[in-house]
């Protein structure tokens, strides 16, 4: 008899615990996913993001607790939920002595499309942008066009859940927006859990942000309230000639945080504008401003611009 | 399972190992059963293909290996092992598809040396007069050895991401189930174990199906001895999930 499943509930984890030995890699992780949300899993390095998805993805089993996707338990229906599932892993493994076709069609075959392996080949070959590449061996790909290939392993079987580990890394920025565009397209008709440790990315890609820091949960909200909380604040970099302690810094009304990475100090404070109060800080204690800036611009973006045509 | 087979003999034949592996299996054998002296067909002055099956467990012992080492070992490294598992594939489907794929490559490397049945076949005097019934009975005994090896040499490639480490491990295993358990009798001569060892060893089984009598203990055994090999890898697969 078939399950009971929840339409609207594609994803449902709770308390998500994994143990590595003595190490906790994830710590009773809970959250509810909707179908269609495309969600953005944030957090440093090593803060549990993988450890997640390969739970999810049933690579791995969790120490504790259960979570259910489209439906199906990860644990007891785990064959199941490799069928609704498609998954991405992190650095994007390939068989790089494969052609890209011969490669699908043996995905095809995992997933018992029959008939219709073929045509979904191609299908995934013009939706992914391999038609130019589509008669090559995966090793003589660029890493762009292998992540493509990687989307489209996971997409062969037209999955509803997509599961992506850090889709991006390692690319070049050109390659970041192409491949985060074919992200937002794919993303229109599926749910999407993604990774990744740049909030620029989750940025551009997700409407709803879960971040995580040492196998907890810090922050779970729409990206928008958490893109307007970050709003709030500003970050000047400044250059003084003479030495500033951190104190008399933070002393200066309206500043935050104040950091200092050899010759500058980042200083992040409530709107409005720091930089007159620094200016007037810096008068009163007889020290001068070699240099000032306010970051708006981030570096992607700027790194992006230079790489274009 | 039989998507994984299919596309790991492809694998064999799309880069150079399966012709290397069919093409040096029968050169060496080749080499021992006409060439060299003492041991080849003239100078035994019999109408027999027992040299072939003499030499052919020591040429498997490190052809098979060889082919084998790959099968989780580089998929590991990789971590396409990720990718495999995450699809609706059971790990012993995965395990099966890759030992019938190194039998098969056995088979193929096996076939070229028909040639030299029929050579010897023809050399005899009179024509034909060979013991037939033994030399199918071998070719099939070695087929069975020829698993054995397989099954050994994939649980080697599981338990490591290292392709040398494989081929090393898979060689002395395969050795010892060989011929150091025979050593280890002729040692301990008449010892309270050696029933056990002696069932254990996969020289008295292949023997004892080279006679030409095929006896369901011996194929018992050879499906046996490759069945918990194979329920050792899958262990070891299912290890990652702990």
């Amino acid at each position: 008899m078939q399950p009971e499943r929840n339409i609207k509930l594609t994803i449902i984890a709770q308390n998500l615990t994994k143990i590595y030995g003595t190490q906790k890699a994830v710590d009773h992780i809970s959250f509810r996913i909707e179908k269609g949300e495309v969600v953005g899993f944030l957090g440093p390095n090593g803060a549990g993001k993988s450890t997640t998805m390969k739970i999810l993805a049933c690579y791995t089993l969790p120490t504790e607790g259960h979570a259910m996707i489209s439906g199906y338990n990860i644990i007891t229906q785990n064959l199941l939920v490799r069928k609704h599932i498609g998954y991405l892993p992190e650095q994007n493994p390939l068989y790089n002595d494969m052609y890209i076709k011969e490669y699908l069609l043996f995905l095809s075959k995992l997933h018992q499309l029959g008939k219709n392996a073929n045509s979904r080949v191609e299908e995934m070959i013009e939706m992914t942008g391999l038609t130019p590449e589509q008669h090559k061996k995966i090793g003589q790909l660029s890493k762009g066009y292998k992540q493509r290939v990687g989307l489209a392993q996971a997409l062969i079987h037209n999955p509803d859940v997509l599961l992506l580990d850090e889709p991006t890394s390692g690319l070049d920025p050109n390659q970041i927006i192409e491949i985060r565009n074919l992200i937002k397209t794919i993303g229109k008709t599926k749910t999407i859990i993604l990774s990744s440790h740049i909030l620029q990315e989750v940025q551009a890609m997700c409407n709803r942000i879960i971040i995580i820091n040492a196998g907890k949960i810090v922050a779970d909200d729409t990206t928008d309230n958490l893109i307007n909380s970050q709003k709030q604040r500003i970050t000047v970099q400044v250059e003084f000639k003479n030495t500033v302690s951190k104190q008399q810094l933070l002393s200066i009304d309206g500043v935050i945080k104040a950091d200092f990475n050899q010759p500058k100090w980042f200083i992040v404070s409530e709107k409005p504008d720091i930089r007159e109060k620094l200016f007037e800080f810096a008068v009163n204690s007889g020290n001068n401003i070699l240099e000032m800036t306010k970051d708006n611009l981030n570096l992607e973006q700027i790194f992006q611009q230079l790489t274009v045509n | 399972m039989i998507a994984i087979l299919s596309k790991e003999i492809t694998g064999f034949f799309s880069s150079i190992i399966a012709y290397l592996v069919i093409i040096v299996f029968f050169a060496i054998t080749g080499v021992f059963l006409w060439i060299i002296p003492e041991t080849n067909i003239y100078d035994s002055g019999y109408a027999t293909l027992d040299q072939l099956f003499e030499i052919a467990p020591w040429v498997f012992m490190f052809l098979i290996p060889a082919i084998t080492m790959r099968a989780f070992a580089e998929e590991r490294k990789t971590g396409t092992l990720e990718i495999i598992l995450t699809k609706p594939v059971t790990d012993t489907q995965l395990i099966l598809g890759k030992y019938f794929s190194g039998i098969i490559l056995v088979i193929l490397s096996v076939l070229p040396t028909i040639i030299y049945y029929y050579s010897v076949y023809h050399l005899a005097n009179p024509v034909g007069n060979m013991d037939t019934g033994g030399t199918w009975g071998s070719y099939i005994g070695l087929i069975l050895l020829g698993s054995s090896y397989v099954a050994i040499g994939i649980f080697s490639s599981a338990i490591t991401d290292n392709q040398i480490i494989s081929f090393i491990f898979s060689m002395l295993i395969c050795f010892f189930f060989y011929i150091l358990i025979d050593l280890l009798r002729g040692l301990l001569l008449i010892s309270p174990i050696d029933p056990i060892l002696e069932f254990l060893s996969l020289d008295t089984h292949y023997i004892s199906i080279s006679r030409g009598v095929l006896d369901s203990r011996d194929l018992l055994f050879f499906i046996s001895f490759s069945a918990v090999f194979i329920i050792l890898s899958r262990l070891i697969i299912e290890k990652r999930k702990w």
